[in-house]
């Protein structure tokens, strides 16, 4: 019980320490992919920080929905970032460490970001909710699909168990495993506003997704919502990373497992930022009529993915 | 204590109140607003009583049967029997009642001088004793009855506001859809009292393995098609969108909250309590029929515009995601895994409590919100949230619960279901399995366009500004309407909080079903309000959820507000409008917002698109003065089904026409013929 606590206490906060620097590091790599020096990795938090200190205008078409919303997606990040496993697999069955539990908290904080997007009557937040939902919708599928093969595989839904299972050396085992994380790869990509999906980067009418939902916000809740959307992108490397591959994840107490997990999970979200970065320098973004075709091979993916699980 | 209120005598009692009621409502006609107090109030002792008695039963694990043969009329059996299942059907149906009737107390209010109030609350009373008789009686012939008292009143309730041609047509459609559905029961009765010689649902189980397995698969086809049509399947549910609109509001809530939950029990009590062993394919066509109508009810949904049918076509995607969990229970029963049929049976009856609970909120609020705008269009809402800011949050509350997102009930009931289906992938062969992996899919997804549409639903309502000037005047509904609301909201949050001691008290009406009949699953086990799937398989925990986020919102709030800068100014400016004025018509309407999941899926959903053009000048065709587009649907089980039928019954109507030559005299000879026939073959 007390590990528990104190690895739920330690992931609470792990999530959104670390997080904004996952973001640094993609657009570093980016940039250098770029030709360009680019901004240090620590630059979100300079941001964020920076946010923090702004005055804020708000629309005064807006209601409580616009008011709350930032800080109802904040904390939905905090608990999930506290319920799936990072660097350790130490707290089995956690209530709230299901990935059915998972996936809809995350769909929670995805409804109030689509009604703030609606709520101060502008034109952009409206067409980038419709957009966010369209997607989010169809990503779905796909995201129950990869998550559930893996708990087919373990023979438990919750997570901390699947990340705490024995590594099967067996490579025609492995094979479901590596569809479904292709699967789950695409899902990742549509959730966290990532290219082929939408541009993190654009600001313009035509393409923008996530940033058109934003548009309204300043200040405190602008940052407070750039925070949430790092903490899920590093939510889903960390659900990639255990779930998938959960070599060297720490499964006991001992200081030294604890900091090879830390260590090992940099590693491998190191290897995520690099994939998304190289996807993001080398392919161009679809046509959001392409997107469903995507969408439907991520889900095609993880269903052959269940059906070759013995 | 709880002896006596669970006793038979209590259970007769209560439809005394139901009675009164409704007579003294139309005695009191005269006068709008006393008939209307009068009809209300009993309807709710009525239903308090009926709540009572429900949880007693429940409590006391009672289990009853009650009959009588009145000498006047020995073909009418007056026969009711309550066990742990019709006590549950009664439970959702006066709980949903008491906050309807509470909410029609202010409700009905705006039929005042325009209708008559008296024979709305004699129907209405009429209503509720009838359904609380379909779900607690056990012989053929006096369900029949009931079941029919059930079908007129609700035709009478959805055509009540008859000054609106459009409301009698969709009372027409429905009388006649549901007699089709009738025909279909009957029909199916008619084949079991064949082979068993009873119309006593206890003896008609006692012999139900007689039957030849031909003529069981015809009663199953039938009763799917009869209590389907009821329930709202696909393609069968064609009068359920355009009767639960055309229904005043409290009637439409308990209408697609409860009426059509009673298919689903008949459903229930026929395959699995009176019927023993039952084949594979059953569970699985129900299976494939609760995907199907669970899919196609939510895209059907988002593209509506009218607040009312848009929340009937989630009626249907419910009951699609009901018919999973039941599905899934009959499959695991036919193969023999009496453990997970119980765990499926507990998802089933669990989302069809929590339906009930969040659709007739859903139907509340919307009534709420169409008393005070008198439109039902969507497109002429917005910015409702600030001039009616309780039944926004009251919707808020129920789109929550019905896209199933934590800590409300909707998500448990469709957790359960989610596991119900895993099970099956898990443990199944390939075909079964097949079939299992599409369910869960077409759940998956159906939970992202439940969610997509009540965004727009809430969005396209509540937020951003009006749109037109009907969205100006309005003000908030009276403290009835919120009462109602309230009541049914706290309920949503109720069931999500202590869904882990609903899931044990669920487990135990589960295993009251003959099939699952001392199974006593250690499949789904609940601890300090956690349920636990399987042998650590999967758990949930509402409290843990709502801790959890309580914690993390309070730090949030209090280290952004007040720990890292306090000295923030907040100003309010104009929403950004790329320098021009920022009229209403830039902001989404439902249709833009729903238009790219419709485009995606134009190919079951078949978008029309007419557009029309009017010029200043005929001649010249420069200067377009107006421009029409209007976007449809064509609806599939129209062109397909409907249509084909409608010709055909035409063409066979006319063939008939050729023996009707209008002369009396021939009909007498047909009369004639007939009763010779009828002698011939008495005689033989």
């Amino acid at each position: 019980m007390t590990t528990t606590i104190i690895l739920s206490i330690a992931q609470f906060i792990f999530v959104p320490a670390l997080s904004p620097a996952l973001v640094g590091l993609i657009r570093k790599l980016k940039a250098r992919f770029q030709n360009r020096q680019g901004a240090s990795i620590f630059q979100p938090y300079k941001d964020i920080w920076k946010l923090f200190h702004k005055d804020e205008v708000i629309s005064k078409d807006a209601s409580w929905i616009f008011y709350t919303a930032p800080f109802i997606i904040f904390a939905v990040t905090l608990v999930v970032g506290a319920s799936i496993p990072v660097f350790a697999s130490l707290t089995p069955h956690m209530p709230t460490s299901d990935i059915l539990v998972i996936v809809y908290m995350l769909a929670l904080g995805t409804f109030f970001l689509a009604l703030a997007g609606m709520d101060t009557g502008s034109a952009f937040g409206g067409f980038g909710s419709s957009r966010e939902m369209t997607i989010s919708t169809l990503a779905e599928g796909g995201l129950v699909f990869s998550l559930l093969a893996t708990a087919l595989i373990h023979g438990t839904t919750d997570v901390f168990s699947i990340a705490a299972s024995d590594v099967s050396q067996d490579l025609l085992s492995f094979l479901p495993v590596v569809l479904a994380f292709m699967g789950f790869f695409i899902a990742l990509l549509a959730e966290t506003a990532r290219f082929p999906f939408d541009n993190p980067a654009t600001h313009l009418e035509l393409t923008m997704i996530h940033e058109a939902m934003i548009l309204e916000y300043s200040g405190k809740k602008l940052a407070l919502l750039e925070w949430a959307s790092a903490n899920k992108l590093m939510i889903f490397i960390a659900l990639g990373s255990s779930l998938f591959f959960p070599w060297g994840i720490a499964s006991t107490l001992a200081f030294h497992t604890i900091i090879l997990g830390v260590v090992v999970f940099l590693a491998k979200a190191f290897v995520f930022c690099l994939a998304i970065a190289v996807i993001e320098s080398s392919i161009a973004k679809l046509r959001l009529f392409r997107l469903p075709d995507l969408l439907l091979f991520a889900f095609i993916l993880s269903a052959i993915a269940i059906e070759l699980i013995e | 204590m709880m002896n006596i209120l669970a006793s038979p005598t209590s259970f007769l009692m209560l439809f005394i109140p139901f009675i009164i009621g409704g007579i003294g409502a139309l005695i009191l006609r005269k006068n709008d607003s006393a008939s209307n107090v009068w009809g209300n109030i009993f309807a709710i002792i009525g239903s308090s009583w009926s709540l009572i008695f429900a949880l007693s039963a429940l409590y006391t694990k009672a289990n009853f049967s009650l009959s009588f043969q009145p000498s006047y009329s020995p073909f009418f059996p007056i026969s009711f029997h309550v066990d742990a299942l019709s006590a549950l059907f009664i439970l959702i149906i006066s709980l949903v009642a008491i906050f309807c009737s509470l909410y029609g107390l202010g409700y009905v209010k705006h039929f005042y001088k325009h209708y008559d109030i008296g024979v709305l609350g004699f129907f209405y009373n009429m209503f509720l004793a009838s359904m609380l008789l379909v779900v607690s009686s056990f012989n053929v012939l006096f369900f029949l009855m009931v079941w029919e008292i059930m079908s007129i009143t609700s035709y009478f309730l959805v055509s009540y506001e008859r000054k609106n041609p459009e409301n009698v047509k969709a009372g027409l459609l429905y009388f006649i859809m549901t007699h089709a559905g009738t025909a279909c029961i009957i029909l199916a009765f008619l084949i079991l009292f064949a082979f068993t010689g009873s119309f006593d649902f206890a003896t008609i189980s006692a012999h139900s393995a007689a039957i030849p397995s031909l003529f069981k698969n015809g009663v199953f086809i039938l009763a799917v098609i009869g209590f389907g049509m009821k329930a709202g399947i696909i393609p069968l549910h064609i009068w359920l969108p355009s009767a639960h609109p055309a229904a005043p509001s409290h009637v439409s809530a308990l209408m697609s909250g409860v009426m059509i939950k009673t298919g689903i029990y008949m459903m229930i009590r026929l395959f699995l309590d009176i019927f023993m062993p039952i084949p594979l394919w059953w569970g699985l066509t129900l299976l494939i029929i609760g995907a199907v109508s669970a899919l196609l009810g939510v895209l059907y949904a988002l593209t509506e515009h009218n607040l009312k049918r848009l929340l009937a076509y989630h009626s249907i995607e419910n009951i699609g995601i009901i018919l999973l969990g039941l599905g899934a229970s009959m499959t695991f029963t036919s193969l023999g895994m009496p453990q997970l049929a119980t765990l499926s049976m507990v998802a089933a009856l669990f989302h069809t409590a929590n339906h009930a609970i969040f659709k007739s909120l859903l139907f509340l609020s919307a009534g709420s919100v169409i008393n005070q705008t008198h439109t039902k269009n969507i497109e002429e809402y917005g910015g409702l949230i600030k001039r009616m800011p309780q039944t926004a949050f009251f919707f808020l509350i129920g789109a929550m619960a019905i896209s199933a997102l934590p800590p409300l009930n909707g998500f448990f009931s469709e957790w359960l279901t989610f596991q119900a289906l895993f099970q099956g992938i898990a443990a199944a062969d390939l075909t079964v399995r097949w079939i299992f992996i599409i369910s869960t899919g077409a759940l998956a997804l159906t939970g992202g366009l439940a969610l997509t549409c009540f965004v727009k639903a809430f969005g396209a309502t509540f937020l951003a500004r009006p749109r037109t000037l009907h969205g100006e005047h309005v003000k908030e509904s009276s403290i009835f309407f919120q009462l109602g609301m309230g009541g049914l909201a706290i309920l949503c949050i109720a069931f999500g909080v202590f869904s882990g001691s609903l899931s044990s008290v669920l487990k135990y009406i589960a295993e009251s079903v003959q099939q699952l009949k001392g199974v006593s699953s250690a499949l789904v086990t609940s601890q300090t309000q956690t349920i636990i799937v399987g042998d650590n398989f999967s758990s949930a925990s509402a409290v843990a959820l709502l801790i959890a986020l309580g914690i993390s919102l309070f730090a949030v709030t209090f280290a952004a507000q007040y720990l890292i800068y306090r000295k923030q100014r907040v100003d309010s400016g104009l929403t950004w409008d790329c320098g021009t004025d920022l009229t209403p018509r830039m902001e989404i309407t439902a249709t833009g917002f729903s238009h790219s999941i419709i485009r995606i899926f134009k190919g079951i959903l078949k978008p029309t698109r007419q557009t029309g053009i009017e010029y200043r000048d005929e001649t010249s065709r420069y200067f377009p003065k107006s421009r029409i587009v209007s976007l449809g649907i064509r609806d599939a089980y129209r062109t397909y089904l409907y249509d084909p039928l409608n010709i055909l019954i035409l063409k066979f109507s006319n063939y008939t026409k050729k023996i009707q030559g209008g002369n009396i005299n021939v009909y007498i000879l047909y009369i004639f013929i007939a009763l010779l026939l009828t002698l011939f073959f008495v005689h033989r």
